[in-house]
């Protein structure tokens, strides 16, 4: 008999992730970003309940800074799969006018998407949440559990984890604490790309080369995505074939230049360039276990 | 080797085909800090072309800030993770790496090697099917290699490949080689591996590591370490064991599809199979194997599917769907091996919850056989497990389970023990074998009696009666053992004289006459739930021995324990924890007992408390170890 493949071995274990949470947690939510690996996630939960549906909702924290074709994108798939979509905005901080190019992207990403997150939980009373987090984007993400526990204040514990043995997931919580799953912590970027292309998943089309408008600012590409950029002295929009690597908050995600066009172009680049996809995450150039800070705070 | 095919650049497409056939290897790394574990993964990931070029950067930045390797790269620094292990210079956790060669995609498991340690290596391991045990050539075969060796034979892992390491510092000696690889064989003989693979090798110097044929080492002929990896074959055994699906969730989108999802856990099963569910013994037969891609002729191990049936059987989550001719084993009564993982102390007796594949259990440890010491392989007696013991055990679960030997199978063998206060993952273990002879599908007849109910509950019923003086300290020590009982898993009530004046005994005063009908209700009302298989504990002054005999006979012999709070009357008198003495000495209460009327103290009583020595949390230690050692706190069969 033919042995399973890498990837069938990759989503037999997300799949069983996904049924034991269903099985194990009352209220479960998937966190549905419009990227890439939410996108493969998404896939993923379709076929892991078929012929049911996925037995939880999309939600989509929006910190109204997406690009626009994400939001259309997200529409979409939604309507096309008959699921559920619960949209959350932090309208406190709406009300307030906060955004990066205003307040900067650390205090944008706290309001906007770690405390948006925070009410949106606790709104809904979601006692698992699942998220695209894979262990290969980041060194503190190597060590996070697939079952990832937060207090009731949403708190990360690093020193504080279940152990996690065999397939056997520990689903217990006490009342108000809350659980993260990461059904794709296996799956590395490479691998994402290969599953895409093999089920023909789709895709938000940013990810494709096109011409774009972008800015040059900071040595990052930023696309001028709608007219609340304001443009620096110096600063001129240019129409350049880019796409991007990962998809965020317009302002904060940098764009490459390409003219990668289609899904094989995207793996052969990636596979011949060596610049890892983080790089293109504004957030990340801090500190070097930024992330791991950002975590115990509560950010996903 | 690595991804720097030519294929890439000019047919993506075939390269991509070819990519789609890659097989999967889980394995571990174990080794201490100064074997060069991180250092030899990193090595393997830097060779494998796997690092970017920006963290190829912060490498370079982080070496020189940090490094052990003055110019060099410190390939170990890719490797360490979270902020405060990377201060101490040493991974405390299993971390996960990930890379990949034309062959195979690999993903290790990071683990520390010191004894503090071994429940992160043994979380590593368990998903594991290779170890590669890493040894400083210089230091030979040390506690560490005996440690780990027994650990990854513990959880199963068949195959072991003996780094050793540091070869560059003996001058790539084959001697060394020899007689460490000797005397490996020579201890790993009584661990049953199926394969040990013994490689020379310098990660610091990238010898032996992805290819053999070294300079340095021209007299071994053997495969490097990545070469190795990408041949070991460790599908074949999987598929050839018997078919198991544990029923992970019901699948029933409308009344027409009834299906059971799980995830294949041994073996292989076609469309028409037939099958068995255990632990009910129900038969049927494959009607489909449903995917979302489509159905499948036949499914194998490690493939997550959704199966129909020809006939509609009663099937839950928990239940594991077996080939018909093959069915799993079931039991509630196991020894089994145990690894503790908590800073608190495993206790015979206390209820935990055990998840066994997909079935939630409750089931407490009766009996501690042995402890294992990791270090020496020596079996020692013991009562408890702390944080990274070993130990053989009995387990008693409240229902029976579908199950197989873990080693037979990895995943129906397997269980985790968690607390049921914090919900903790506080111990793993694999199953051995059934403690019951019978082990056929078909349950006994049981008359539901008082043994029933008390076996249910894993005790021995009884009235545990308090009495002595006013502010004794009875509830204070009623209550506490309560407490620990309830912790235990013990299922108890509690008679206190002033709450039982309110309800039951509402209609009585203080005469004689219905002081007396006080006790006999209170004793007829503790028989009864004596019959309902309680531990009850009565706490009442009942100052006269008379009152305490019409108590004592209405239960069996063993059923009451008269437990004495002796407490002197000064004492008493002095704590007056309700005033009630004050008042008594003023002529306000009549007849209080101590003061003026008398108290009998019991002439032999099974438990005398002298609170005047002991604290109460002592004195509930005192009667909790009564309980224990005369079997009140487990099953009688």
């Amino acid at each position: 008999m033919q042995s399973l493949t890498h990837l069938e071995r990759l989503e037999a274990e997300s799949i069983h992730i996904m049924r034991e949470v269903a099985a194990a947690c009352e209220n479960p939510v998937m966190l549905y970003s419009i990227g890439k690996d939410s996108a493969v996630m998404l896939h993923l939960a379709m076929k892991a309940f078929y012929p049911s549906k996925p037995p939880f909702p999309l939600m989509h924290v929006d910190t109204t800074w997406k690009f626009k074709e994400m939001i259309s994108f997200r529409d979409q798939m939604a309507v096309k799969l008959g699921l559920d979509l619960i949209v959350h905005i932090n309208e406190e901080g709406v009300s307030q006018g906060v955004g990066p190019f205003t307040h900067g992207s650390q205090a944008h990403t706290e309001i906007m998407k770690t405390m948006a997150l925070k009410q949106a939980l606790d709104k809904y009373k979601f006692d698992a949440a699942f998220g695209g987090a894979r262990r290969d984007e980041e060194k503190s993400r190597a060590k996070e559990r697939i079952f990832s526990f937060r207090s009731a204040q949403h708190r990360w514990d690093p020193k504080n984890q279940r152990p996690e043995l065999w397939n056997l997931y520990n689903t217990r919580i006490n009342k108000g604490e809350s659980v993260r799953v990461f059904p794709l912590s296996n799956w590395t970027e490479l691998d994402i790309w290969q599953y895409i292309h093999k089920e023909r998943i789709e895709i938000v089309p940013l990810y494709f080369s096109a011409k774009r408008p972008v800015v040059e600012r900071d040595g990052q590409l930023i696309m001028v995505d709608d007219d609340r950029m304001p443009l620096k002295e110096g600063e001129e929009v240019q129409m350049k074939s880019v796409r991007f690597r990962t998809l965020g908050c317009y302002p904060l995600t940098g764009a490459v230049e390409s003219e990668a066009a289609t899904l094989p172009d995207i793996i052969q680049e990636m596979l011949l360039t060596k610049t890892s996809e983080r790089q293109g995450r504004v957030i990340d150039h801090d500190a070097a276990a930024s992330m791991e800070k950002k975590k115990q705070e509560g950010y996903f | 080797m690595s991804h720097q095919s030519t294929l890439i650049e000019s047919d993506i497409a075939a390269y991509l085909q070819a990519q789609e056939n890659k097989s999967f290897l889980r394995f571990l790394t174990c080794g201490s800090v100064d074997d060069g574990k991180s250092t030899l993964i990193g090595r393997l990931l830097y060779d494998s072309k796997l690092i970017f070029e920006d963290q190829l950067s912060a490498l370079e930045a982080d070496s020189k800030k940090m490094g052990t390797q003055g110019e060099g790269f410190d390939f170990a620094l890719l490797v360490d993770g979270l902020a405060a292990e990377r201060e101490q210079g040493i991974t405390i956790d299993v971390a996960y790496r990930f890379f990949s060669t034309d062959k195979r995609k690999f993903i290790v498991a990071d683990t520390p090697g010191h004894e503090q340690y071994t429940r992160n290596m043994a979380t590593g391991a368990s998903t594991a099917d290779v170890a590669v045990i890493l040894i400083d050539a210089r230091k030979g075969i040390l506690t560490q290699t005996r440690r780990h060796s027994y650990i990854v034979s513990l959880l199963g892992i068949r195959h072991v490949v003996v780094a050793i390491n540091k070869m560059d510092l003996v001058d790539f000696s084959e001697e060394t080689f020899n007689e460490i690889d000797a005397a490996y064989r020579a201890f790993a003989d009584q661990l049953g591996f199926a394969s040990v693979t013994s490689i020379p090798m310098s990660a610091l110097q990238g010898v032996n590591v992805i290819r053999g044929g070294s300079d340095a080492t021209a007299w071994y002929q053997g495969p490097g370490l990545l070469e190795m990896l990408e041949d070991v074959d460790v599908e074949e055994a999987r598929v050839e064991r018997a078919f198991r699906l544990p029923v992970q969730w019901v699948n029933r989108p409308n009344l027409d599809f009834r299906g059971f999802s799980g995830t294949v856990a041994g073996g292989v099963v076609k469309m028409g199979d037939e099958i068995i569910a255990m632990p009910s013994g129900s038969r049927s037969k494959v009607a489909r194997i449903v995917t979302a891609s489509g159905d499948l002729d036949e499914a194998q191990a490690g493939q997550a599917v959704t199966l129909t049936l020809a006939d509609e059987i009663d099937i839950s989550r928990g239940d594991v769907i077996c080939g018909g001719q093959a069915p799993s084993l079931i039991s509630d009564q196991f020894a089994a091996h145990i690894l503790w993982m908590s800073e608190d102390a495993m206790l015979p007796g206390r209820q935990y919850y055990m998840k066994v594949h997909n079935k939630l259990v409750s089931a407490s440890i009766s009996d501690l056989k042995h402890k294992v010491n990791v270090n020496t392989l020596e079996q020692q007696a013991g009562k408890t497990l702390e944080l990274n013991e070993v130990g053989v055990c009995n387990l008693s679960l409240d229902q029976q389970i579908a199950y197989d030997p873990y080693k037979e199978n990895r995943q129906t063998g397997s269980f985790i023990l968690i607390d049921r206060r914090t919900n903790e993952t506080i111990g793993v273990g694999m199953l051995d074998f059934s403690l019951r002879r019978a082990q056929n599908v078909v349950w006994q007849e049981m008359k539901v009696d008082q043994e029933a109910r008390a076996n249910l509950k894993h005790q021995k019923p009884a009235v545990l009666w308090f009495t002595g003086l006013s502010g004794s300290g009875k509830s204070t020590i009623a209550n506490l053992v309560e407490q620990k009982l309830y912790d235990r898993g013990r299922h108890t009530t509690t008679l206190d004289g002033d709450n039982v004046r309110h309800g039951l005994n509402k209609d009585l005063g203080f005469t004689d006459a219905d002081r007396v009908e006080n006790i006999r209700r209170v004793g007829e009302a503790a028989k009864l739930m004596v019959d309902a298989g309680l531990l009850v504990l009565v706490s009442f002054i009942s100052p006269f021995i008379s009152e305490r005999r019409l108590a004592r006979r209405l239960v069996d012999d063993g059923e009451f324990i008269e437990v004495f709070v002796n407490t002197p009357l000064e004492l008493c008198e002095s704590r007056d924890p309700k005033g009630l003495y004050k008042k008594a000495r003023a002529g306000e209460i009549k007849n209080f007992t101590g003061i003026d009327s008398a108290y009998e103290a019991p002439e032999a009583p099974e438990i005398e408390i002298k609170t005047a020595d002991l604290s109460a949390e002592e004195a509930a230690d005192q009667i909790i170890a009564y309980l224990d050692a005369r079997g009140y706190l487990s099953a009688t069969r």
